[in-house]
């Protein structure tokens, strides 16, 4: 008898969701929703305002409770690799006026790791800096958030995101407001980051842009319309169905 | 006369009501400055209100057990505990959707001081209770500050420091953006309700100095003259701490020289005699800043043809 050859064991999804349901005091938001996302891809989430697609990544991360379903990252539980990931809110979340530079804010994605209760050693200093370098932004480290412009402020979010050191990302509307030299810089990162192997999920908005971007896609309108490879699952009748008007894929792509 | 009550010159008991006054001034403008930027303004107001009722109830409960009914601990332990009824209260009333954060923050603060009032004047008709000088803690009337009031506020004080220096970045990142601080695990309603404790604990030792009606102006005003000037949340917070210790300092001197005048009044005018000036400093160097960009871009103008205000079409 002859063993049979050793087969690897297909990788984990990065994420795996698995008949998520959320509701906002008794309304229905998200209905059993499941969708797989391999490791090492740039995945997106689409759909029209009121779709669900924030509320899907808050409750992916546990910031608000879900009816049921099952969320596993890496084939575990969040609080088991809450340290693997990154989130990055939407930019519009927060009060941009608040006392704090730029290095300030990047430096919060290393507190998780060098501790809450003590000053920020320099080492770790340093590697928040290069978070902000990455982005473009080295220069304007110690400018008070609020002094910068919103394709600044959505890169000082990705560097904090960045500084976390994750593997997959969960990223709320990146592009949202921010002009081409940002878009540009943002989307460097972000292809970088899949190079090396890791995972990016985000939310996005720009149709046209999302086919060239992306390889996986989520269409969601309160539940899943369309789920899988973008070849495959940004269609026409998809994108009909998600905003309830015909989209002309030629416009879209 | 003032200038002796400001320098501590003004006899032992001045010195040690000016001490203690500014010592909650300090702890005031420091946890101030976290429940500005947390938007807390209000509840704090209705806390502080919230603490008469809790003032009074201690001092018949006291009396009742015949115990010192004065001793400002036990006046101090009953603010607190009603303080922190009416913050769940409120919590109540808003989480289930029934009333909105102001609505339910005005019902707490005007029934709690109603209560206060009330009680306050069950206790006025007592035969010991004229005496007590309880309505001291409506408006503050620190001159009645004992050394061992003082040493009890300004310990209380200490605490409320070290505490807020050991959370200062998990409460600066809850303050700036819950959502990032919740996802990289932070115990975001732990750290709320360590801040609101923070709150509680300053209105209460204020009350004797200040009074109900005035605490959070102590905590507020300052705040907002600090962040009128710091670039940065640790400077903003330092910077609430020294001019709610300087208000309080000023302002308990000030009433210390003038019998009758309350010095929770006088401390939250000092107060915001500093916010104007703060905020006339910022409109001037503003105006200032302005200035100097026309004359310089006038200048540019006058000398070179390449002045970068020019629209393009302009220079074709």
């Amino acid at each position: 008898m002859r063993a049979p050859d050793p087969v690897p064991l297909p990788p984990e999804p990065a994420l795996a969701v698995l008949g998520l349901s959320v509701a906002y005091g008794g309304t229905p938001v998200l209905t059993d929703v499941s969708w797989q996302v391999p490791p090492g891809t740039l995945a997106a989430i689409i759909g029209p305002n009121g779709a669900g697609k924030s509320t899907f990544l808050k409750a992916v991360l546990g910031l608000i409770p879900s009816l049921c379903g099952e969320v596993r990252l890496f084939g575990r539980p969040l609080a088991e690799v809450r340290r693997r990931i990154a989130y990055l809110p939407q930019r519009a979340s927060v009060d941009w006026d608040f006392p704090l530079t730029a290095l300030d804010v990047a430096a919060q994605g290393r507190y998780p790791h060098a501790g809450w209760f003590r000053p920020l050693p320099r080492r770790e200093r340093d590697r928040a800096l290069a978070a902000l370098a990455e982005v473009g932004l080295a220069d304007l480290a110690h400018r008070p958030i609020g002094a910068l412009s919103g394709g600044q402020q959505q890169r000082v979010f990705l560097a904090r995101a960045l500084a976390l050191e994750a593997e997959l990302m969960l990223l709320d509307e990146p592009f949202a407001g921010v002009d081409a030299a940002s878009e540009a810089a943002i989307l460097a990162v972000l292809r970088r980051l899949v190079r090396e192997g890791r995972t990016v999920i985000a939310v996005h908005h720009d149709l046209a842009t999302a086919p060239a971007i992306f390889s996986e896609v989520l269409l969601l309108n309160k539940r899943v319309i369309a789920a899988g490879p973008m070849a495959t699952a940004f269609t026409a009748e998809a994108l009909a169905e998600a905003y309830g008007v015909p989209i002309p894929l030629s416009a879209a792509a | 006369m003032l200038v002796d009550a400001l320098t501590l010159n003004a006899g032992h008991n001045a010195a040690v009501v000016v001490l203690g006054t500014a010592a909650f001034g300090l702890a005031a403008g420091a946890v101030g400055a976290f429940v500005l930027l947390r938007g807390r303004a209000l509840i704090a107001d209705a806390a502080a209100h919230a603490t008469l009722p809790g003032v009074a109830g201690a001092f018949l409960v006291a009396l009742a057990l015949g115990w010192e009914p004065r001793a400002l601990p036990v006046l101090l332990a009953g603010a607190a505990i009603t303080a922190a009824l009416a913050v769940l209260a409120v919590d109540a009333l808003t989480g289930a959707g029934r009333l909105k954060d102001d609505a339910a923050m005005a019902l707490a603060l005007s029934v709690g001081f109603g209560l206060g009032i009330v009680l306050l004047s069950v206790v006025q008709g007592l035969p010991s209770g004229s005496q007590a000088g309880l309505k001291g803690f409506i408006l503050g009337q620190a001159a009645g500050m004992l050394v061992r009031d003082a040493v009890l506020i300004a310990s209380l004080a200490a605490v409320a420091a070290v505490l807020l220096g050991v959370l200062f970045r998990p409460l600066s990142l809850l303050l700036f953006d819950p959502g990032f601080a919740a996802a990289v695990g932070l115990p975001i309603r732990g750290l709320d309700r360590a801040l609101l404790a923070l709150m509680l604990a300053v209105a209460v030792i204020g009350l004797s100095a200040v009074g109900a009606l005035m605490v959070v102006g102590l905590m507020v005003i300052p705040a907002a003259t600090a962040r009128l000037l710091a670039p940065r949340l640790a400077v903003l917070v330092v910077l609430s701490a020294l001019f709610g210790g300087a208000s309080a300092w000023i302002g308990a001197a000030i009433s210390a020289t003038q019998p009758g005048l309350p010095t929770g009044a006088t401390t939250v005018l000092v107060a915001s005699a500093l916010f104007n000036a703060a905020l006339l400093c910022k409109l001037l160097s503003r105006l200032v800043a302005r200035t100097m960009r026309c004359i310089s871009g006038a200048q540019r103008d006058d000398g070179a043809s390449s002045s970068p205000r020019r629209s393009p079409s302009a220079t074709e």
